[in-house]
């Protein structure tokens, strides 16, 4: 039983189960559409995963780079003719590049010195949204052209569905496999110690950057599908709030683990859409239930959990 | 001239509003290492405090104490139910938890005031007085004096009450503060009643330049957060000249360069400033123990 537990497949495969499951007991498009928000969010947090809950960096700003992707997805057919899929690569390698070339000075800082740098990356990707109106559309945001995969147009809740799912099941692969790689015990090793992991013949500047870069591609990626599955982009998408939302979902499920950063995601995006009916108590609810989750299960969701299991288990 | 002038005026007093902002970080940070990102949402309790009892039928100095004393009092209550019950949680953890509480407070705002944005007559008129070919308005004059005066208090505060020493023996080093007999948690409480009072104080005064809204809190919160990490965390000068130096960046990129961009100028400052001092200006050499 702990082997199952502790194993590298066990999340995957159970996150695979109830990809399987949701489109078999959700009644409505809507609540397909929920669950397909769901996975996106799903992995633009899970790059946060890595560079929190791996490498032990903390990034406020991170919305900033999802913004990125997005717009790119909303420029690159509007303004500029290309093919949506192509923009949702060219939108990767540009956060990609964007995370590099900002990464590199900014990661040296430490901490709250972190927090604030990356912050305020976040602040001013959201102001040129926000204001450059010709080419963003400016605080109405645009609209995102449909995408053609292969010839085949995706429309529809149950396509995004599925086309979500399979990004996240990728993304989330890709994680677990970096954690049990050389690179994911390098990242571990300076997230506990930067001096020891130096000293152990890790290049602690090179791999915090790659970290920082992955993450930053996760987030661009799920942009491009966030903005090709609503149709319209805002600039909402980069605002620090957002940013703020990501790094919720990471801690409150569980800092470092695959299932606890969809978990966390599920319980971001879920909840405002059931409190609407209480529209007037959202924002009270969602801050208590934040507060309540994190002074109860500082851990966050799923290694508390999993602590209590093994606890109970010989 | 006078055009430098004007905006180094407005620049000062938005700058004043950052810099009492940043001190109750600082405050805050010293005592208990957390940072509170609920910290710009006592600016709006003090504001819209103040804007609702001054409805109800108080005069503006009755309503503004009432609306201090509530932004205390969830100070105190944020303490003691949120912060208190999760000692020993990480930095990050702790810090999710005052997001959590900022978020809290601007939902219960939202029902308990409204969405519209408020403000406040200027407490001694709007007759702008000239100095030096350029104007200045009477509530800035507010805005700096209460500054000022607050720095002061909180600095004879700190260093010649016996109180104000527990604070800043807790500050440098917990631990020996408990062993000659200091009461951390008063002190703890004490800290975050104070940095409310001083947010609330804020509010009250800014309210007729700034006006003021439910959510309004988050602004104040980035500014602050940046002016006291500008400054160098932890540092009380650092928080006052951090702030200042943020209002008179935004503002003079606002009247120089371009007002959209002026949010982009005072951050790109920020990490300009951290490249080359990564404990900010006044912030202590980083030495890290192995």
């Amino acid at each position: 039983m702990k082997a199952i537990l502790r194993s590298r497949l066990t999340p995957l495969l159970a996150l695979a189960l109830v990809m399987a499951l949701v489109p078999m007991i959700a009644p409505t498009s809507f609540h397909l559409r929920v669950a397909a928000l769901v996975w996106i969010f799903s992995l633009a947090a899970l790059g946060l995963t890595i560079l929190m809950g791996y490498a032990g960096q903390v990034s406020l700003g991170h919305a900033g780079f999802l913004g990125i992707g997005a717009y790119a997805v909303a420029i690159g057919p509007a303004r500029l003719g290309l093919d949506p899929l192509l923009c949702l690569l060219l939108g990767a390698v540009l956060s990609g590049l964007v995370a590099w070339l900002v990464g590199r000075p900014i990661l040296r800082l430490k901490g709250y010195y972190l927090a604030i740098a990356t912050l305020g990356f976040g602040v001013i990707v959201a102001l040129i949204l926000h204001s450059e109106t010709e080419l963003t559309g400016g605080p109405d945001g645009m609209s995102v052209a449909r995408v053609t995969l292969f010839g085949w147009r995706v429309t529809g809740a149950l396509n995004w569905y599925w086309v979500s799912a399979g990004a996240l099941l990728v993304g989330a692969l890709l994680a677990l496999n970096i954690a049990a790689s050389p690179t994911g015990r390098a990242l571990r090793a300076l997230h506990d110690s930067e001096v020891a992991a130096t000293g152990a013949g890790i290049d602690v500047s090179a791999k915090k950057l790659a970290a920082f870069v992955l993450a930053a591609v996760y987030a661009a990626v799920a942009g491009g599908l966030l903005a090709a599955m609503n149709g319209l982009i805002t600039p909402e998408a980069a605002s620090f709030s957002h940013s703020v939302e990501l790094v919720a979902m990471v801690i409150i499920g569980g800092l470092g683990s695959v299932f606890g950063t969809v978990l966390g995601a599920a319980f971001l995006v879920v909840l405002p859409q059931a409190l609407t009916a209480f529209q007037e108590y959202e924002q009270a609810v969602l801050g208590l239930l934040i507060m309540v989750f994190m002074i109860f299960l500082p851990q966050g969701i799923v290694p508390s959990l999993r602590a209590l299991i093994e606890e109970r288990l010989p | 001239m006078s055009e430098f002038l004007q905006l180094a005026f407005s620049g000062l007093t938005v700058g004043a509003i950052y810099a009492l902002i940043a001190l109750g970080f600082t405050l805050i940070y010293n005592a208990s290492d957390v940072i509170n990102f609920a910290q710009g949402d006592f600016v709006m309790i003090g504001g819209m405090g103040t804007v609702f009892l001054m409805a109800a039928g108080l005069a503006l100095p009755v309503a503004a104490l009432i609306a201090v004393i509530a932004a205390v009092l969830v100070g105190l209550l944020l303490h003691r139910l949120a912060i208190e019950p999760a000692r020993g949680a990480s930095p990050v953890t702790l810090i999710m938890i005052t997001i959590g509480a900022s978020i809290f407070i601007k939902g219960v705002s939202q029902i308990l005031f409204d969405k519209q944005f408020h403000s406040l007559p200027a407490f001694s008129g709007d007759t702008p007085i000239p100095v030096g070919g350029a104007t200045i308005l009477p509530q800035s004059l507010w805005v700096m004096g209460t500054a000022l005066a607050l720095v002061v208090a909180l600095y004879l505060f700190l260093e010649h009450t016996l109180v104000g020493k527990a604070v800043l023996a807790t500050a440098a080093n917990r631990l020996a503060a408990k062993l000659v007999g200091i009461n951390v948690a008063l002190v703890l409480a004490l800290a975050f009643g104070l940095s409310a009072a001083m947010g609330a104080l804020a509010g009250v005064v800014a309210t007729p330049i700034t006006l003021t809204r439910y959510d309004i809190g988050t602004l104040f919160t980035l500014k602050g957060f940046a002016a006291a990490m500008l400054g160098g965390m932890g540092n009380p000068v650092g928080a006052v000249v951090g702030g200042l130096l943020i209002g008179l960046i935004e503002t003079f990129a606002a009247g120089y360069l371009s007002s959209t961009y002026k949010d982009a100028v005072a951050f790109l400052m920020i990490l300009v400033v951290l490249l080359f001092m990564p404990r900010g200006l006044f912030g202590s050499r980083a030495v890290e123990r192995v």
